[in-house]
């Protein structure tokens, strides 16, 4: 695999949420607008370049027996790092996301790919995959929030959008919304991937 | 002091329902929920490890962290109390009682990732519970997930042996069915 498909990969052919189907919480619970899609996606994304760089350094060392929990303590430092850090530089996002920093340590992308990735590969190769399966979680949350945020708020990134602010079906960005948009987007993707064959 | 508690336990289990009102443990509520046998097994084994972490991580972060001005190692140690509970969990209930292992023993490894248990620990701490109301509040929430498992796999069983269009079979039909079982959970907001 060429690095340029190792780095594309997670964009959309092995989306972490749409196709492999990981993570899932995070990306219904925070998705209701883009703002907060785009500060968890950078949120996610340190912790897997962070995580997937440390494990693939450490993993000659590593022993194989007791090898999640290493993988465990070594995501929850990143997370507790990038935790303090939008506490610090964006109170208004930490307010928002809430809970769902810390819980970034049970996101099952970044175990994942510690596991099935970093794991056994070069550092090299397992920045790259942290990026493309970082980007890949971003735009399928921006994916999701899109809708949401529009609908539900007629808004786009908070600015009002004239057709849809009249009467935005509030209940888009609550919990229900998530679930329904979702569902219909990955029944669209699966629509696309038979009809195109990819 | 009594009515506090039982709004507190009627409200996590309906109003802020752990699944369909707050979307934690999205990943065993789909896996887990196409047969109604192995979503009583899930839901049991949530409810016993919720409540036991809850305790746990309500006395580490009062006894040990804040003491030591430690919170900032909050993440780390609930994860790792919270996986070591599970495996620890899983040898006793092996040992002591056998036909409960049967029934739980294959759920136990699958809540360390569940991140309702941890979720539950962190909001039982950030609303300044103590330790009876995070009790109760772990409860109430393992109770909640239950019964939205629950009502999930019942749906699922009759959702097999309907027609439904090829590219919304499995995954994509759960989601919008779980979505209109949050719209109805919704109904219970005035409830408190």
């Amino acid at each position: 695999m060429t690095p340029v498909q190792q780095l594309t990969k997670g964009f959309w052919k092995d989306n972490p949420i749409f196709v492999i189907g990981l993570g899932l919480c995070p990306a219904l619970a925070v998705s209701s607008s883009l703002a907060n899609a785009v500060g968890m996606g950078i949120a996610a994304t340190f912790v897997l370049i962070g995580s997937n760089m440390m494990i693939s350094l450490l993993r000659s060392i590593i022993p194989a027996k007791i090898r999640i929990p290493v993988f465990i303590v070594i995501i929850a430092t990143f997370v507790t790092i990038i935790d303090k850090l939008i506490a610090a530089y964006s109170p208004a996002l930490s307010a928002s996301l809430g809970i769902f920093i810390p819980l970034i340590v049970v996101n099952c992308i970044i175990l994942g790919r510690a596991e099935a990735f970093a794991n056994k590969n070069t550092v090299f190769d397992s920045l790259l995959d942290a990026i493309g399966m970082g980007i890949g979680f971003t735009i399928a949350l921006c994916c999701i929030a899109f809708f949401r945020e529009l609908l539900g708020e007629g808004k786009l990134f908070g600015q009002a959008i004239p057709f849809f602010k009249q009467d935005p079906a509030l209940v888009m960005i609550m919990a229900p919304g998530g679930f329904i948009v979702f569902g219909l987007l990955i029944a669209f993707k699966r629509l696309m991937a038979s009809k195109g064959g990819k | 002091m009594g009515a506090e508690l039982i709004a507190i336990f009627i409200v996590a289990i309906f109003i802020e329902n752990v699944v369909l009102s707050q979307i934690l443990g999205l990943c065993p509520f789909i896996g887990v929920s196409s047969k109604i046998d192995s979503a009583v097994g899930m839901g049991m084994a949530v409810i016993f490890v919720m409540l036991l972490a809850s305790v746990v991580t309500w006395s580490i972060q009062n006894f040990i962290l804040m003491p030591l001005q430690l919170e900032y190692l909050q993440t780390i140690s609930f994860i790792l109390v919270i996986a070591s509970l599970v495996q620890f969990v899983e040898m006793v209930v092996r040992k002591v009682a056998p036909a409960l292992y049967q029934s739980l023993g294959v759920f136990l490894p699958l809540i360390t990732t569940n991140c309702a248990v941890l979720g539950i620990s962190l909001i039982n701490i950030k609303r300044g519970y103590n330790l009876i109301e995070a009790t109760v509040n772990a409860g109430g929430a393992g109770l909640g997930f239950f019964f939205a498992l629950l009502i999930m796999a019942g749906i699922r069983e009759r959702l097999d042996i309907s027609d439904i269009p090829e590219n919304m079979k499995g995954a994509p039909i759960a989601f919008v069915t779980a979505g209109l079982l949050a719209t109805a959970f919704m109904g219970f907001s005035g409830l408190v």
